[in-house]
């Protein structure tokens, strides 16, 4: 192979196998556009569905009144449950993200990092069944049994994302507080966690928006309730959302399929804001602590 | 003083691999006190020598299996300003940290030698790294105020250490000290990210001097500034001298000169064991020494700029 140019003066047009590269280098880019219009049309078909025959089961009766006008206990349900095991996970999250940034050498943090990932890994029906194993078996069913199956579906999220924003805290100002010779756990009170307080939002407001739509682990702990009336007792059975939506699903009543798809609405709505709401937070805090 | 230097000394002898600098000239060691009992200019030309601050005796600092400093000896005196100059990577920031212990979060930091701090060693095993810093305070070379108000900035130290009383009048004495009140008096709430990087340097000063340290460390605090800012800060620290002992890492031999009592000069050097040449203490004499008569060759190259 000589690799040279064979006519430096022949007219700038393709030569050789350059046309055939060519079409597939365009082959490759049309191919990968697609598949992302793919992703985007998935997602649209999910959400036209679900507002073209959810938009119209919902009114003011649907989420002030208990079944079979409304569906008020099971939002009032999934409310305290999620409360519940955000209040759990988040201070255990927060404390994690805190050993990782502030206190855990390489040795510790790598395989504590990797725990989390596979924790966020686990089926949530796995929780489900811990869960039952550990809090409803021979016992009762409960909400607050859903609720500790929810934080640890919500505590690598936390834990993580807590995390990344805790590392974007400049070093200079831990020195700072170093220097004044003020101990380690005042600082970080009072200087490192408030500059850190957008992105743990952010991290706490997607964990629960994932953990509001979390089904499998309530079929087993909080799957036996009177979706008639409201319940604020966590330590029974609290009608909820998404196995309220599994639920009417099984039954074969057209009416109870429009409640389903309201409440999907619901669902769906509000882990769209949340999402939406927690992104425009963490763009704010990131902005603040990268010009300071 | 003396009994601890000799306790010290005592200890010291067991420890492996000592390394004397390899140059015919006297080590910086004997240099040192030689000048002091001398008393060759400065406050020993009046017969008076400030009390010993810092006493550091063959000072050699590792990080995992490199060298960065070896042998350094010196004492630094109670209110004279000590001036730490030499070209870069030659250890002057590492020697400034290890003086209070803010290299000990560093990965693989080991320091071999001693540093006594009024007769106590700073590395002794009943040490307090936090009470060290509560002592000895320290100014960075990029202005680090918390994202928090200029108030809260200054007040956060005295809060947090339980000095609470006083604590509007302790802030106003600290800002006036660090040369900023008059422009700051009446945006005491505004957050400090608002400030100049001049403004910003000399609230971390004022947030520095107010719990009242007995030392001041800066290291380079004026090297981000612009000229009227790093004069702002010159004049500052002749206005605290005396209150404070003041040990200034800087990059600027001219600063040396005009805010320095005494001034160390730092410079690579070979060491016997070491393949490569390792930071170390050439000279440390008076300002006007090193900088009208120095005794070492490569401090005199350095000043008169024909290296570094």
């Amino acid at each position: 192979m000589s690799g040279g140019i064979p006519d430096p003066t022949a007219p700038l047009t393709p030569s050789g196998n350059l046309r055939r590269r060519q079409l597939f280098s365009k082959f490759t880019e049309y191919a990968a556009t697609a598949a992302a219009v793919l992703a985007v049309a998935v997602l649209a078909i999910v959400v036209y569905t679900i507002v073209s025959r959810g938009a119209k089961a919902i009114d003011w009766e649907f989420i002030t009144t208990g079944y079979p006008t409304g569906v008020a206990p099971m939002l009032v349900g999934t409310a305290v449950i999620v409360a519940i095991a955000t209040a759990i996970a988040l201070p255990i999250g927060v404390l994690i993200a805190l050993f990782l940034t502030e206190y855990a050498g390489s040795r510790a943090a790598g395989p504590l990092r990797m725990t989390l990932d596979l924790m966020n890994g686990v089926p949530s029906i796995i929780l489900g069944l811990f869960v039952f194993r550990l809090l409803v078996e021979h016992k009762q069913q409960s909400g607050f049994a859903g609720s500790v199956a929810l934080a640890i579906i919500e505590l690598p999220l936390i834990a993580r994302g807590t995390q990344e924003v805790l590392r974007l805290v400049p070093n200079s100002m831990r020195e700072a507080s170093d220097a004044l010779g003020v101990a380690r756990w005042r600082s970080i009170l009072s200087v490192v966690l408030p500059s850190a307080t957008g992105g743990i939002a952010t991290a706490t407001v997607l964990a629960v928006a994932r953990a509001a739509g979390e089904t499998a682990p309530l079929i087993f702990a909080s799957s036996i309730f009177d979706p008639r009336k409201v319940t604020l007792n966590p330590f029974e059975a609290m009608p909820n959302v998404p196995v309220f939506i599994y639920k009417l699903s099984e039954e074969g009543n057209p009416e109870g399929f429009a409640f389903g798809w309201g409440m999907s609405l619901l669902l769906v709505s509000f882990i769209l804001f949340a999402s939406l709401g927690a992104r425009a937070l963490l763009g704010r805090s990131k902005r603040r602590l990268s010009s300071s | 003083m003396t009994s601890g230097l000799d306790s010290s000394q005592g200890q010291n002898q067991p420890v492996p691999a000592r390394v004397r600098i390899q140059s015919g000239l006297p080590s910086a060691e004997q240099n040192g006190t030689a000048t002091a009992a001398t008393g060759a200019a400065g406050a020993e030309q009046h017969g008076f020598a400030p009390e010993v601050v810092f006493d550091s005796q063959d000072i050699s600092i590792f990080y995992g299996a490199k060298r960065a400093l070896a042998g350094v000896s010196l004492r630094i005196r109670r209110g004279q300003i000590t001036a730490l100059i030499g070209p870069s990577g030659c250890g002057k920031t590492t020697f400034l940290r290890s003086l209070n212990r803010m290299n000990d979060s560093v990965p693989g930091f080991r320091i071999d030698g001693q540093i006594l701090y009024h007769g106590h060693d700073i590395y002794g095993s009943n040490v307090d790294q936090v009470e060290v810093r509560r002592r000895i305070g320290m100014v960075f070379q990029k202005p680090n105020p918390f994202p928090k108000s200029i108030f809260d900035n200054v007040a956060w130290a005295p809060r947090n250490l339980g000095l609470k009383k006083g604590l509007h009048d302790r802030v106003e004495k600290a800002l006036r000290g660090a040369a900023l009140w008059d422009e700051v008096k009446d945006r005491l709430k505004d957050s400090a990210l608002g400030l100049s990087g001049g403004q910003q340097q000399r609230l971390c000063i004022a947030r520095a001097i107010a719990i009242e340290p007995d030392v001041l460390l800066l290291d380079e605090p004026a090297s981000a500034l612009d000229p009227i800012a790093t004069g702002a800060i010159e004049d500052l620290m002749h206005s605290l001298k005396g209150r404070f002992t003041i040990v200034i890492v800087t990059h600027n031999m001219q600063q040396a000169a005009r805010v320095a009592d005494r001034t160390a000069f730092f410079s690579l050097a070979s060491v016997e064991g070491e393949p490569k040449p390792i930071g170390t203490l050439i000279e440390f004499d008076d300002t006007t020494t090193i900088f009208g008569a120095p005794r070492d060759p490569r401090t005199r190259d350095y000043v008169t700029g024909r290296f570094g």
